[in-house]
C-alpha cells in the first residue's frame, strides 16, 4: 500500500525537503525508507581540500611564532605587511566546509541521518563568534560529530567534549586546577594565582547532558570544573600551552587538580583523565539525560511543544537501551504524532535554503557565495550567539523580517533558475500531498516560469515541515 | 498592479502610516504622559559584566579581587572615568560620562533579575519575561506594557519594534511589533509581493508577518534598507533603523535590539583589550543614536540591561564565569540622570553572594516599572499585571525629567 501523506512528511519532516523523485522512492514504506537510512556507517566528507582541526592548529601554531619573531625584530610599519592574519586562514576553511557541508545536505540519499547529524551538531554547538573557531568548526562536525551519530550518546558525548574546538569554545584548554603541580609553582615563583574556568563544566550540564532542572548546583559545577581541569590540547603556543602533538586532545597533568572530587553525589578517586571520564559517562546514563535529549529530539522532529507521551517513551527508550542512539531514532519513527501532527514547524533557515537546494538541484558554482546566502536569511552556519545553540522554535524564526528575507532569497532563486525549471510540474513531486489547490493555482497562473518558481518557494507549505 | 498593492498593504498594517500627520496632532496634546515618549531596550546577551562596566574602584576589596581586570581609579593612566568617589565607568564609556555629566545617564550598581541561577538561557528568558520563573510565559514584559498602554495615546498600528530578524520574547506578546533587519537582497517587483500576499491570505500568521515586514521596510527609510554595515561599527545598520522608525512621528515607540559577546570567561582584559573593545563600540553606537535621533532624542530613554553579572574574582583564564549582581544603564534626553543609584553590598568575602558574586541589592524590576509608570504612561494598576509576583517592588520614581 502506498501512502502518499505518510511520504510528504518522512521527507520533510524527519528529512530535509524532497528531491524530485523522492516521494515516490519512499511512497511504498516511508517508516521503512527511514530506518534504513539509519543502517551502514554515516557519510564523510572526503574533499581533499578539507583539512583536519590537528592540521589547523598546527597551522596556528606555526603562524604565531612567526608573527612573534617578526615583532621581536622588527617594530616599524614593514611589520604589518609582512605579519600574517589569522583570518586569512580560518575564512578559506570554513568556505570549503559550508560549502561541503550543503553539498552533501543537498544531494544525500539519507537526509534523515543528516537531519540527524545538524541536530546533535546544534546541540554540541561551537560558534564562530570565536574567531579560531571560524577556523575548526566545519573539521569539529567531520571529527566529533558524523563519525559517532549513530553509535551511543556516551561515545558521542566523549567525542566532543575532548575535542580541541570544544575545548578551545568553551576555554577549558587552560582552565587550571588551584592545586596543580603548575598553579603551586607559579605561585611560589611569580605570585601569581591560576585558577580554573567553569565554562565547559556548566555548559556540559546545562545544555549537552542533564539540562538546567537536571538537579546540579553550583558546587557541582565547580568540583565538575575542577576534575576536567587538564582537558586541554597540545602545542598552542608557549609555556603552559606547549607539549603534546599540535590540535590533538592532550591531557596535562600539570594543571590537572589533583584529589577526589564529588559531583552530584558521587565521588570521583581517580586520577587523571579517568576521573573526567567516569563524570561523563554518569552523566550520560542520568535519568535527567534521557529526558533532556528526549525533550529536544522530539521537539526538533514532531512540534515545538512535543506531546509528553513521546517525551517519556523516547527518555525510557534513551535509558534501557543505553543510550544507542539507532534504538532511541527508530522509538522517534515509531511515534504516531510525528505523523499526524500538521504542518508545524516553521523550517530554520538552514533547512530552508537546503530544502530549496535539494528540490531544484542547485549547481554550486561559485563556492564563496555559499556562506553569505545563510547569514542573509540570519543563519550563518555554527554562528549560534550561544553554546545553547540555535533556538528550534518556530516563533524563534519567524519574524516579519525574517520572513521577508526567504521570500527576496526565493525570488532571486527564481529570477535566477525559474527559465529552467517547470514549478508546476515540480510542486507535487517536492510536496506531494501538502500541497494545497491555492498554491497549485497561483503556479498556474503565474506571469512567468521565474515568478513561479518565486511563489512555489514562497509558499505557505515550503516554508514548515 | 501598485493600486491593488497598497491597497493590500493599508489592510494588512499600514492604515496609520498614510494618516501620519493626524495622528502626531493628537500625540502632542499627551506631551509628557508617555504619548511622546520614545524606549529603546538594548538587552546584552551573554551577562555582562558589571564589576569591568561600572567598576567600583573605591571598594577596599576591588583591585585585590579582579587582579588583571581592574580598572584603575580615575586619574590613573586608563583609569576609570568618574562618576563618584565609589564609582566609576569603564575608560571606553567616554559618550555615556559626557552624558553622566549632562544629567542624561543613571547608572545601576548590584542590580539584579528575581532569577538567581546561572544559565544564561534561563536568566534572559526571567529578564525578558518578566516573570519569577523562566519558561512560564510565552509572552515579554514589554509587550504586555504596550498592551496596557491607554488607549488614549493614540498609534499607529504597531507600537514596537525589534531590530533584527526576530522578535525577542521580551517584545513577544498580545501588541502588535514589527522586526526589521538590514537587507542586501533585492527587493521583490510589487506584482510578485501582490500574488505571495494572495497565497499567505489563507494563512493567518504568514499573512500578518509579511504585511509587518513591508510597513517596516516603509518606515525604516531608504538610508537603511538595502545595505549592510559597511562602517567599524558593528551596530551601524542597527542604529541607523532604530532612529528611522523612532523619529518618526507616526511610527513605534518602542524599539528593542540584541547586543552579544558579553560572555567573557577567558581574556577579558582591563581597560584595554576584549571586552574594553565591546563597550567601546556599544558606546560609539549610543553616542550615533543621540545624534540620528535629533530632536526626538529629548523624549527618548534607553535601557541596557542583561540577564545576570560575572564572578567577582577574576577566574583561572583571565576572565570571570557566570555570577548574579551587575550593572545596568538609563540613559537619554528624557533622564533626569547624573546619579549612581545603588545600596553597594561591597566585595568583602562575607558580603559576596554564595562568596562569589556581587550580592544584587536592588531589583530591576523597579527600574523598569518606573520606566514604565513614569515615561510610558503605563497605568499603576497595570504595572503589576505586566510584572506578576511583583507586588513587593516598588517602581523606583524620580528617574525622569518632571
Amino acid at each position: 500500500m502506498r501512502d502518499s501523506t505518510a511520504a510528504a512528511i518522512a521527507t520533510n519532516r524527519f528529512g530535509l525537503g524532497a528531491r524530485p523523485g523522492e516521494l515516490a522512492a519512499c511512497a511504498a514504506d516511508p517508516r521503512g525508507w527511514l530506518e534504513a537510512q539509519l543502517k551502514g556507517p554515516p557519510p564523510r566528507i572526503a574533499e581533499p581540500a578539507l583539512q583536519s582541526t590537528a592540521a589547523m592548529v598546527a597551522t596556528i601554531d606555526q603562524v604565531r611564532a612567526q608573527n612573534r619573531q617578526l615583532r621581536a625584530g622588527n617594530p616599524g610599519a614593514e611589520l604589518i605587511a609582512a605579519v600574517t592574519k589569522l583570518g586569512e586562514i580560518y575564512r578559506p576553511a570554513y568556505v570549503g566546509e559550508v560549502t561541503a557541508r550543503l553539498r552533501l545536505a543537498a544531494s544525500t540519499e539519507r537526509p534523515f541521518l543528516e537531519r540527524i547529524t545538524q541536530f546533535w551538531s546544534n546541540h554540541f554547538a561551537v560558534s564562530v563568534d570565536k574567531a579560531i573557531i571560524l577556523g575548526v568548526a566545519g573539521s569539529y562536525e567531520r571529527e566529533a560529530i558524523r563519525p559517532n551519530v549513530l553509535g551511543s550518546f556516551q561515545q558521542l558525548l566523549m567525542a566532543v567534549e575532548r575535542h580541541p574546538a570544544m575545548l578551545l569554545y568553551l576555554d577549558n584548554f587552560r582552565s587550571v586546577g588551584p592545586d596543580s603541580m603548575l598553579a603551586a609553582r607559579a605561585q611560589e615563583r611569580a605570585g601569581k594565582a591560576l585558577g580554573i574556568n567553569e565554562n565547559l563544566a556548566r555548559e556540559i550540564m546545562e545544555l549537552h547532558t542533564l539540562g538546567v532542572d537536571g538537579g546540579y548546583t553550583q558546587a557541582d559545577v565547580t568540583a565538575f570544573a575542577k576534575v576536567i581541569t587538564g582537558w586541554s590540547i597540545g602545542a598552542m603556543g608557549k609555556g603552559i600551552q606547549a607539549g603534546g602533538v599540535p590540535g590533538e586532545f592532550f591531557f596535562r597533568t600539570n594543571i590537572h587538580e589533583p584529589g577526589t572530587q564529588t559531583v552530584l553525589g558521587r565521588s570521583y578517586s581517580q586520577d587523571g583523565l579517568g576521573q573526567g571520564q567516569s563524570v561523563l559517562v554518569d552523566l550520560a546514563h542520568n535519568p535527567a539525560t534521557a529526558r533532556h535529549i528526549a525533550t529536544q529530539l522530539a521537539r526538533h522532529f514532531i512540534a515545538d511543544e512535543p506531546p509528553p507521551e513521546a517525551v517519556t517513551t523516547l527518555s525510557r527508550v534513551f535509558l534501557h537501551s543505553d543510550g544507542d542512539l539507532p534504538t532511541v531514532y527508530r522509538a522517534l519513527i515509531a511515534q504516531e504524532a510525528a505523523w499526524s501532527q500538521p504542518l508545524g514547524k516553521f523550517k530554520t533557515p538552514n533547512d530552508y535554503v537546503i530544502s530549496a537546494w535539494r528540490a531544484l538541484e542547485v549547481p554550486i558554482d561559485d563556492a564563496r557565495k555559499v556562506p553569505p546566502v545563510f547569514a542573509n536569511l540570519g543563519q550563518r552556519v555554527w554562528s549560534p550567539n550561544s553554546p545553547a545553540g540555535w533556538p528550534d522554535r518556530s516563533a524563534d524564526w519567524d519574524g516579519a523580517s525574517a520572513l521577508m528575507q526567504r521570500l527576496r532569497w526565493a525570488d532571486e532563486l527564481g529570477q535566477r533558475l525559474g527559465a529552467e525549471v517547470n514549478a508546476v510540474q515540480l510542486a507535487p513531486q517536492i510536496l506531494g500531498t501538502t500541497l494545497s489547490d491555492n498554491t497549485r493555482v497561483a503556479l498556474t497562473r503565474a506571469a512567468s516560469a521565474a515568478q513561479a518558481l518565486t511563489l512555489l518557494l514562497a509558499a505557505p507549505e515550503f516554508m514548515r515541515r | 498592479m501598485e493600486p491593488l498593492l497598497m491597497k493590500r498593504r493599508r489592510f494588512l498594517r499600514g492604515a496609520a502610516l498614510a494618516a501620519g500627520g493626524a495622528l502626531l496632532t493628537t500625540r502632542l496634546s499627551f506631551a509628557g504622559t508617555g504619548g511622546d515618549s520614545r524606549l529603546i531596550v538594548v538587552i546584552m546577551r551573554g551577562a555582562v559584566d558589571g564589576l569591568a562596566a561600572v567598576p567600583p574602584y573605591g571598594d577596599p576589596d576591588y583591585a585585590r579581587l579582579r587582579g588583571g581586570l581592574a580598572i584603575a581609579a580615575p586619574g590613573a593612566t586608563d583609569g576609570a572615568l568618574r562618576l563618584d568617589d565609589l564609582f566609576g565607568l569603564h575608560p571606553q564609556f567616554r559618550f555615556l560620562q559626557e552624558s553622566f555629566a549632562a544629567g542624561e545617564l543613571t547608572v545601576f550598581q548590584a542590580t539584579a533579575t528575581a532569577y538567581r541561577e546561572r544559565s544564561h538561557f534561563d536568566g534572559q528568558d526571567v529578564l525578558e519575561s518578566g516573570v519569577l520563573v523562566p519558561h512560564a510565559s510565552q509572552t515579554g514584559w514589554l509587550n504586555r506594557a504596550l498592551a496596557a498602554q491607554p488607549k488614549s495615546l493614540g498609534h499607529g498600528a504597531e507600537r514596537g519594534v525589534a531590530l533584527g530578524s526576530n522578535v525577542p520574547l521580551m517584545m513577544r506578546g498580545p501588541a502588535a511589533v514589527a522586526s526589521w533587519a538590514p537587507t542586501k537582497l533585492a527587493e521583490l517587483d510589487p506584482d510578485t509581493l501582490q500574488r505571495i500576499a494572495d497565497l499567505y491570505s489563507h494563512d493567518p500568521l504568514l499573512g500578518a508577518r509579511l504585511g509587518d515586514a513591508q510597513a517596516a521596510d516603509s518606515m525604516a527609510g531608504d538610508d537603511a534598507s538595502g545595505m549592510m554595515a559597511a562602517g567599524n561599527n558593528r551596530y551601524e545598520e542597527v542604529i541607523r533603523a532604530t532612529a528611522g522608525f523612532l523619529a518618526n512621528d507616526a511610527g513605534p515607540r518602542v524599539a528593542v535590539f540584541d547586543t552579544t559577546g558579553w560572555d567573557t570567561h577567558a581574556n577579558e582584559g582591563g581597560a584595554r583589550g576584549q571586552l574594553g573593545n565591546r563597550f567601546g563600540a556599544l558606546d560609539g553606537a549610543l553616542r550615533s543614536l543621540k545624534t540620528q535621533l535629533g530632536a526626538t532624542w529629548r523624549n527618548t530613554a534607553i535601557l541596557a540591561v542583561t540577564e545576570f553579572g560575572r564572578t567577582a574574582a577574576v577566574n583561572g583564564t583571565g576572565g570571570s564565569d557566570h555570577g548574579t549582581g551587575t550593572a545596568a544603564f538609563l540613559l537619554g534626553g528624557a533622564v533626569h540622570g547624573g546619579k549612581v543609584i545603588s545600596d553597594w553590598p561591597g566585595l568583602a568575602a562575607a558580603t559576596l553572594y554564595q562568596q562569589r558574586d556581587v550580592k544584587p541589592t536592588l531589583d530591576v524590576r523597579a527600574v523598569f516599572k518606573g520606566t514604565l509608570a513614569d515615561h510610558m504612561g503605563v497605568p499603576a494598576g497595570a504595572l503589576d499585571v505586566v510584572f506578576p509576583d511583583s507586588e513587593g517592588v516598588r517602581p523606583l520614581r524620580d528617574l525622569f525629567r518632571a
